[in-house]
């Protein structure tokens, strides 16, 4: 294998010799370059530009020759509503119940997890044994696949599974998880929130361990409780990481897809259909295809985005200089 | 003993000597151990299910340890017949074996007179159970299904795609962090530009550009836009910088030509973030649910991933397939988690996820 | 043979000119320091040299071949860095070989090279070892190896020993002296270390902001320097600066604001009369004298007593300090107050505007 790759390399070599000599080194940095922009290129910077492309054009061709202009008609699609707070009167219905979905999982989602993920953190930072097992602990299902957590938790919830038995043996009566919009909800939420939780903790974690230890020896010696410590000392030192964990996770947590539609299908009804469904499903998913309006979603969501990113620049350029 | 409840107990070292626990501490304890119930809980009963057979899966309440059925086999029967106990009656406590049912009545027959059908009420017997790991759940996965082609498939494309993305991720990070050039500051605006549109906003139009190039059903049509990621070029870059460029100055008096200082220097001196971002890729790419999803339709082109949910959809009553490909699908990172877990967590923690 | 020229050299980084025309000849054989303050352009000089940078204008003839396009690799030079360099993932035979095997020698011949040069180095015991593994020496013979084995024709060593403590570095010193003298090659060196200069060159280069001030051979630079700044650059400790005015070109008086008038020789020195001047007096070129007798008076800050001999730093009435070398043992104290007599046949004398040396070529 080894020798496979060194012989690879050698002939590599030679046209790369032979262009160096050509073009001179600090020219031959574009030959270095070349392979990763074209990918660049055609799979992140052409996307872009066609997709404002397709979010002004109509009709289910996927081919840009067969697609008809059509304006701002898929933006008005989408924002065409009677009351904007009753999906119902929209005319894509649909959409609205997926960004106000969207919206109330964000809040919930992030505001838990970071929530949690602190908690967890200030536990871990405490002088504790097996700090590296707990560690472990809480991050390891960051690894796991989307569809696997969904599996994972559908197993557990399913109608003769462990929560309804744990019901059962403490005198409820079971519940549908899933078929019950709210607790479909619900579970949605902490299904997230379970695992991505240990990603921000890791973060927050090392946030907290850059806080100097004389800190926290001056403020007992100053005979502080340790809630007062944490008001005045620990909370503010580790803001901008708060911060940075706060915007990231909202930037995750707004493209939220994979785990939520493995566990639910945005079922029950479209109780747990969430933004970038309602693009798969418009753009790929449904018949007939409306790839226009697909796109026009997904520049709006992309506004969002790019808003997220430059609050996180901002914030870690703060984080940088502070 | 009473050592081993010192040892236990023993933390917050405070200078005064008191060994006794804080009631912070006793908060922390509780909270973590209910983190490794909370955390560890779903997974555990998660591989416990998938070692139990079909007929255990459907008990309810369920139990936590894989049991199954015993059966005997007697003459004059062609199958194996499972056992049972007599609950009641004059039989009571006897094992004997069951024929067939019918309705609420079981035939059975004693061991010892293997062809003397005695009739027993179903609520009056109860079933003879061992511990036993139902690997057939698992055997079935490669007989039954196109397993193997699932995993060659994920394999293959987070293997490809892996190399392609090093490679590629590699020589730009080299350029950008080793070479001054007119543009490099445009190069790397507009890297850091991408950072701001994930796939997730342009599955459109990249379906699209993925279409004309014919890579629609087809895993290169995972693997190739899959490599175009920027943090890959972020995080190697960074720590190209760090190697000083005298290095690079002696290989050339070496006579080393440039793409020999890439290969020869540049990338054994970069093990640990190259490394890092492997194991990232792999992470990726082996987790990747909805690119696979829009671009990969046919079954035979399926991974693991888009095998599993489409299974769920088809097979809700048949849990026990399931179950199993779950846990095999986990397997790996499970695997590579155990041994690399401080790698991944610093790799992890320095990109900020992706 | 391999001979170095450099035929007005200059180099701009962006509209910065760093080096501003540069000529020089170095003669095969030769051991060449480049010697200046730091930031003075001896490290672009010598990457120009090298072929690592390309010049912005004039030619570098090597063998009077010129290789301004020459890759560096090509130009069959090896170079010495100042953190050595080392390849930190290779054994030291790796390190040693690296450069022959780009060069397709045959394996053989590379492993009776590196033997050699192992042998000559004493690095026998080190080959198989990473160069983490090695104390700062080891390494910087180990970097020496690696330029050694190549078989180059022009040595290039930029600041190679100031990573060492004193004491390594004086024998290191003697070894790269050696080596010089064993391999017989045409050696370019580049220190800021003065010391350094003087012990090793057959000839130094002075550079001050990106000029050539002097070259020539390292006491003549001491005896005869051309300008204030290579007198002061040149000699431990620094020649004392004091200024002066011409009294008489004629008879050579020089009146010294801080003291009383030297007679020096008329001949050897370019004057005018009524000249703001600047004397340079070497701290081996005053001696103590009697106050009544004394050409300067100076007030005693600061003696250090070295046994064999002895430092006085002192300061005249107007502000100038002066360092007095001793031999032997003083009795002298701080604070007191002291005359110094200057020995006048090796007082120096620049011109204050310019700094211009006074005196005039030797014949
Ligand atoms: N790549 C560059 N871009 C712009 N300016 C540079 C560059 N390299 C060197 N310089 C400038 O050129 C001048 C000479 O630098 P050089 O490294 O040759 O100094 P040096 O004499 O070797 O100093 P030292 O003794 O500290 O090594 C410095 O003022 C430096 O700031
Ligand atoms: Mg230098």
């Amino acid at each position: 294998m080894a020798r496979m790759i060194s012989y690879c390399m050698r002939i590599i070599e030679i046209p790369m010799l032979y262009l160096q000599k050509r073009l001179g080194i600090s020219r031959l940095a574009w030959v270095f370059l070349l392979p990763n922009l074209l990918l660049f290129g055609l799979f992140a910077f052409l996307p872009v530009v066609l997709n404002f492309v397709y979010a002004m054009t109509g009709s289910d061709q996927i081919l840009l020759q067969d697609r008809t202009f059509v304006g701002m008609g898929n933006y008005q699609t989408l924002t065409s509503c009677e009351d904007f707070l009753n999906p119902n009167s929209c005319k894509d219905d649909l959409f609205w119940r997926a960004v106000y979905n969207t919206f109330w999982f964000v809040l919930l989602q992030v505001g838990f997890m970071v929530g949690f993920a602190l908690l967890t953190a200030l536990m871990l930072n405490s002088k504790i044994r097996a700090r590296g097992f707990f560690r472990s602990v809480f991050f390891f299902p960051v690894l796991l696949s989307p569809v696997v957590v969904a599996l994972i938790w559908k197993w557990i919830l399913q109608r003769e599974g462990l929560a309804n038995a744990a019901l059962e043996g403490m005198g409820f009566d079971t519940i549908n998880w899933l078929l019950d919009r709210h607790w479909a909800f619900f579970w949605s939420v902490f299904i997230s929130v379970w695992a991505h939780m240990g990603f921000y903790t890791l973060i927050l974690l090392a946030g907290l361990q850059a806080i100097p230890r004389d800190v926290y020896e001056a403020a007992s010696m100053d005979a502080a409780s340790p809630f007062r410590t944490f008001r005045r000392i620990t909370l503010p030192l580790l803001m901008p990481t708060m911060i940075v964990v706060l915007v990231l996770s909202l930037i995750k947590s707004v493209q939220t897809f994979d785990e939520v539609y493995a566990f639910t299908g945005g079922g029950p009804g479209s109780a747990t259909t969430l933004l970038i469904q309602y693009v798969y499903e418009t753009g790929f998913a449904g018949t007939p295809r409306l790839f226009g309006l697909a796109s026009a979603a997904s520049i709006l969501l992309a506004v969002v985005l790019v808003i997220l990113t430059c609050l996180q620049l901002w914030a870690s350029r703060r984080n940088v200089n502070g | 003993m009473g050592k081993a409840i010192a040892f236990l107990t023993r933390t917050r070292g405070r200078g005064d000597g008191s060994q006794r626990l804080h009631w912070t501490d006793w908060f922390t304890y509780g909270y973590l151990f209910l983190g490794i119930v909370l955390m560890f809980g779903p997974v555990v009963w998660l591989v416990m299910s998938s070692f139990k057979t079909d007929a255990e899966l459907n008990n309810f309440p369920p139990r936590f340890l894989p049991y199954a059925q015993e059966s005997v086999v007697l003459d004059g029967h062609k199958k194996p017949l499972p056992l049972f106990t007599v609950t009641e009656g004059e039989l009571a406590g006897t094992q004997v074996a069951q024929v067939r049912r019918v309705g609420i009545v079981s035939q059975m027959v004693k061991l010892d007179a293997p062809d003397e059908i005695i009739k027993i009420k179903v609520k009056e017997r109860e079933p003879v159970e061992k511990l036993a790991l139902a690997w057939e759940n698992y055997t079935d996965l490669f007989k039954r299904f196109n397993f193997l082609q699932f995993l060659w498939n994920s394999t293959f494309i987070t293997i490809i795609s892996t190399l392609i993305m090093l490679l590629v991720n590699s020589m730009a990070a080299f350029a950008l962090s080793k070479y001054e050039f007119r543009g490099r500051t445009t190069v790397l605006a507009l890297i850091i530009g991408t950072l701001m549109i994930p796939q997730t906003v342009v599955l459109v139009p990249l379906f699209l550009v993925v279409r004309e190039m014919g890579m629609i059903n087809s895993l290169w049509g995972v693997i190739i836009p899959g490599a175009a990621t920027p943090t890959g070029v972020f995080l190697l870059r960074q720590y190209m910088l760090t190697i000083p460029d005298e290095i690079l100055d002696a290989a050339r008096m070496d006579k080393a030509s440039e793409w020999k200082i890439y290969w020869r220097i540049i990338l054994p001196l970069s093990a640990p973030a190259i490394a890092v971002l492997a194991i990232l890729a792999i992470m990726w790419r082996w987790n990747d649910f909805l690119w696979p999803l829009i671009v990969l339709s046919r079954t035979e082109n399926f991974t693991l991933q888009l095998a599993l949910n489409s299974f769920q959809g088809e097979m809700q009553t048949q849990w026990s397939s399931l179950l199993a490909m779950t846990v095999l699908t986990l397997l790996p990172i499970a695997v590579v988690f155990a041994f690399l877990q401080k790698y991944i967590a610093t790799g992890i923690a320095s990109t900020g996820g992706k | 043979m391999a001979n170095l020229h450099l035929q007005d050299i200059k180099k701009a980084f962006g509209s910065i000119e760093v080096i501003k025309g540069v000529n020089l000849t170095v003669n095969h054989g030769e051991f060449c320091v480049f010697v200046g303050p730091s930031g003075c352009g001896k490290s672009t000089l010598l990457r120009m040299i090298s072929g690592l940078d390309t010049v912005s204008s004039g030619r570098i003839m090597i063998d009077d071949d010129l290789v301004n396009d020459v890759a560096a690799a090509d130009r069959g030079l090896s170079m010495v860095f100042q953190s050595y360099a080392l390849y930190p993932h290779m054994s030291v035979r790796q390190n040693l070989s690296f450069g022959l095997e780009n060069l397709n020698t045959p394996r053989k011949l590379i492993q009776q090279k590196i033997g050699e040069v192992a042998a000559m180095l004493q690095i026998e015991e080190l080959l198989d070892r990473k160069p983490k593994d090695l104390s700062g020496g080891q390494r910087q013979r180990v970097a020496i190896g690696r330029a050694v084995v190549r078989e180059p024709r022009i040595f290039l060593f930029d600041e190679p020993l100031s990573n060492l403590d004193a004491e390594l570095r004086v024998d290191m010193r003697a070894e790269i002296a050696q080596l010089h003298k064993r391999l017989g090659n045409t050696m370019i060196y580049v220190t800021h270390d003065q010391v350094e200069a003087m012990t090793m060159a057959d000839k130094i280069a002075v550079l001050r902001a990106g000029v050539v001030e002097q070259f020539g051979a390292p006491l003549d630079l001491y005896h005869y320097p051309v300008n204030r700044f290579v007198a002061g650059f040149i000699g431990s400790p620094k020649m004392n600066f004091l200024n002066g005015q011409v009294v008489s070109a004629v008879r050579g008086e020089v009146s010294l604001a801080a003291g009383r008038g030297m007679a020096l020789q008329a001949d050897s020195f370019d004057l005018a009369d009524n000249a703001e001047v600047v004397a340079g007096i070497r701290p081996n070129a005053v001696s103590i004298a009697e106050l009544n007798e004394a050409d300067v008076t100076v007030e005693v800050h600061g003696v250090e007593r070295l046994g064999g001999e002895s430092y006085l730093y002192t300061r005249t009435s107007d502000g100038s300090s002066v360092t007095v070398n001793i031999q032997g043992e003083t009795s002298q104290e701080i604070g007191q107050t002291v005359g110094l007599s200057v020995d006048v046949d090796k007082v120096h004398l620049f011109d204050r505007e310019t700094g211009i040396s006074l005196r005039r070529q030797q014949a």
